[in-house]
């Protein structure tokens, strides 16, 4: 029996079938890649100053930050990014202006909704660990002259940061299975590759056994980066003493 | 040895002047009008119950709390408060404060080192970021200060992974490190175990031996009787009775300081 035979016949998957597909699949992850790390790196940019805003509340910004993350952690995604994709083509306003050449492609409009929702959630994310930061460690820093710029960047954020890893390592792999949304507005990421794929064969459900080793690999490469540099941040975490 | 005798007043300009020290939270008053002059040289024991307000007077003088009332004023420069919109005293000058804060080094009960920092880093991180210091010379500063509280070879550990002695320790040499004129403790031994207080006393007690310029506040009776050449004892928000050691602590006037110091013999 041939490799053929075998993969098209008896095999749960034709393998063989997948793999002449390659490049479509690799499209497909390379945009769930960009999908992913793109509106992360921005999330985690954006977070910081806005944790700070939360964490210190500060008058008159607070409030608006907090009705900010309010409203995108209190709805689903798939909702916002509709909003911004079938919604915003409906307002004059936006299509007359340059907003209408980023908001008619469906790439920037998956990528803008991304970015603020987990914006929202790295915000919360990184208030509740700037806010858990010790008291005595924030007075220590005052106690020797430290100016308020200073101590936030030398001892609350590095704290919280460490604070926040284990929480920021789920938000990341959360981020990374709601990319899948990106296939709905017609862009071709790992589980649209799959569509495409099932859709051209008349296959069930081989495409997404492919998409979900995808998804598998990824989030175990993810936990490894994070094991890792868990090991390098939380050295300083003694394993018996708790002060 | 510096002569410790007392000071006579208007004899020199006190260091560190305290005046009219009041302090409240919400509806409790917990100081009540504190008045201190620092010399250099002083080795100032602030005895009291707990609820006395030595902690919290403490705290005042670098405006860890902020004073509802009062002044203080290091080598005569007052520090500048203003009052907020709700009536409140409230520090004018933040930068000001920060200048004074880096020449009164504080000691906490609770050590409060920088727990994602090593010790050294904990020690030239003042140096570096608040006095401006190379990094090469902060270090070789630490590493004296190390070898001087005995945890030279501990330099690269974690807080966590050293007994509360040894935090302690490191927690001196990281005041030390910033070279203050003045030097604030606030009840350094009693969050330690009893075994671990004695290393740590022995280096405030070398510390004031050096000269140092001190405030301590302490449960330690011993340690006020021979280290300080002055102790105040605080009750309920005021000073009760304030004197040399020798003196106040063989005859005190006050019954509640004689009883206090009766109820420590045990």
């Amino acid at each position: 029996m041939s490799l053929t035979e075998f993969s098209e016949n008896y095999a749960p998957v034709d393998f063989m079938l997948v793999a002449q597909h390659w490049s479509l699949f690799l499209l497909g992850l390379r945009n769930t890649l960009i999908l992913l790390t793109g509106p992360l790196v921005l999330s985690c940019l954006f977070a910081v100053p806005l944790a700070l805003i939360r964490a210190n509340r500060v008058p008159v910004a607070n409030p608006i930050i907090f009705a900010y993350t309010y409203l995108f952690r209190g709805t689903p995604l798939l909702v916002q990014l509709y909003l911004l994709y079938y919604g915003a083509a409906q307002f004059s306003l936006i299509r007359d202006t340059f907003l209408w050449t980023v908001l008619r492609e469906a790439w920037w409009c998956a990528f803008i909704s991304f970015t603020l929702c987990s914006t929202a959630y790295i915000t919360e994310i990184l208030r509740g660990a700037i806010e858990t930061v010790p008291k005595g460690e924030i007075e220590a820093a005052k106690a020797c002259g430290m100016s308020p710029s200073t101590r936030t960047r030398r001892i609350i954020l590095p704290n919280a940061f460490r604070r926040a890893l284990p929480a920021f390592s789920n938000e990341v792999i959360f981020t990374l299975h709601s990319t899948v949304l990106a296939s709905t507005v017609t862009i071709i990421d790992i589980l649209g590759a799959a569509r495409l794929f099932n859709n051209k064969y008349y296959l069930a459900f081989d495409g997404f056994i492919v998409a979900a080793l995808l998804y598998m690999t990824l989030v175990y490469t993810i936990n490894r980066g994070f094991k890792f540099w868990e090991g390098k941040w939380h050295r300083h975490l003694s394993r018996e003493r708790t002060t | 040895m510096f002569d410790h005798s007392q000071t006579e007043p208007g004899r020199e300009r006190a260091k560190l002047e305290i005046r009219d020290l009041h302090k409240s939270f919400g509806a409790l008053d917990v100081l009540k009008g504190v008045s201190l002059d620092a010399h250099d040289h002083d080795v100032i024991s602030i005895l009291g119950a707990s609820g006395s307000g030595k902690s919290t007077f403490l705290r005042c003088i670098n405006f860890l709390e902020t004073p509802t009332r009062g002044s203080i004023a290091l080598n005569g420069e007052t520090i500048r408060t203003r009052l907020s919109p709700q009536g409140q005293q409230e520090p004018a000058d933040g930068r000001q404060i920060e200048k004074m804060r880096a020449r009164l080094a504080m000691v906490f009960q609770s050590f409060n080192l920088w727990s994602h920092m090593t010790l050294l880093e904990n020690i030239i991180e003042g140096p570096i970021h608040v006095l401006g210091l190379g990094r090469k010379e902060a270090v070789e500063r630490a590493e004296a200060l190390l070898a001087k509280v005995g945890l030279h070879d501990r330099k690269t550990y974690y807080p966590a992974f050293l007994s509360g002695g040894q935090q302690q320790r490191g927690a001196i040499a990281r005041a030390l490190a910033m070279e203050p004129e003045i030097m604030l403790f606030d009840e350094p031994t009693s969050a330690l175990d009893p075994e671990l207080v004695g290393e740590v006393l022995n280096i405030i007690r070398a510390l004031a031996e050096e000269g140092r310029t001190m405030i301590v506040v302490t449960h330690e009776i011993a340690f006020a009787r021979e280290a300080s050449n002055r102790v105040v004892f605080l009750r309920d928000g005021e000073i009760e009775e304030q004197g040399a050691p020798e003196n106040v602590m063989a005859h005190p006037t006050s019954p509640h300081f004689e009883r206090f110091l009766a109820r420590a013999r045990h």
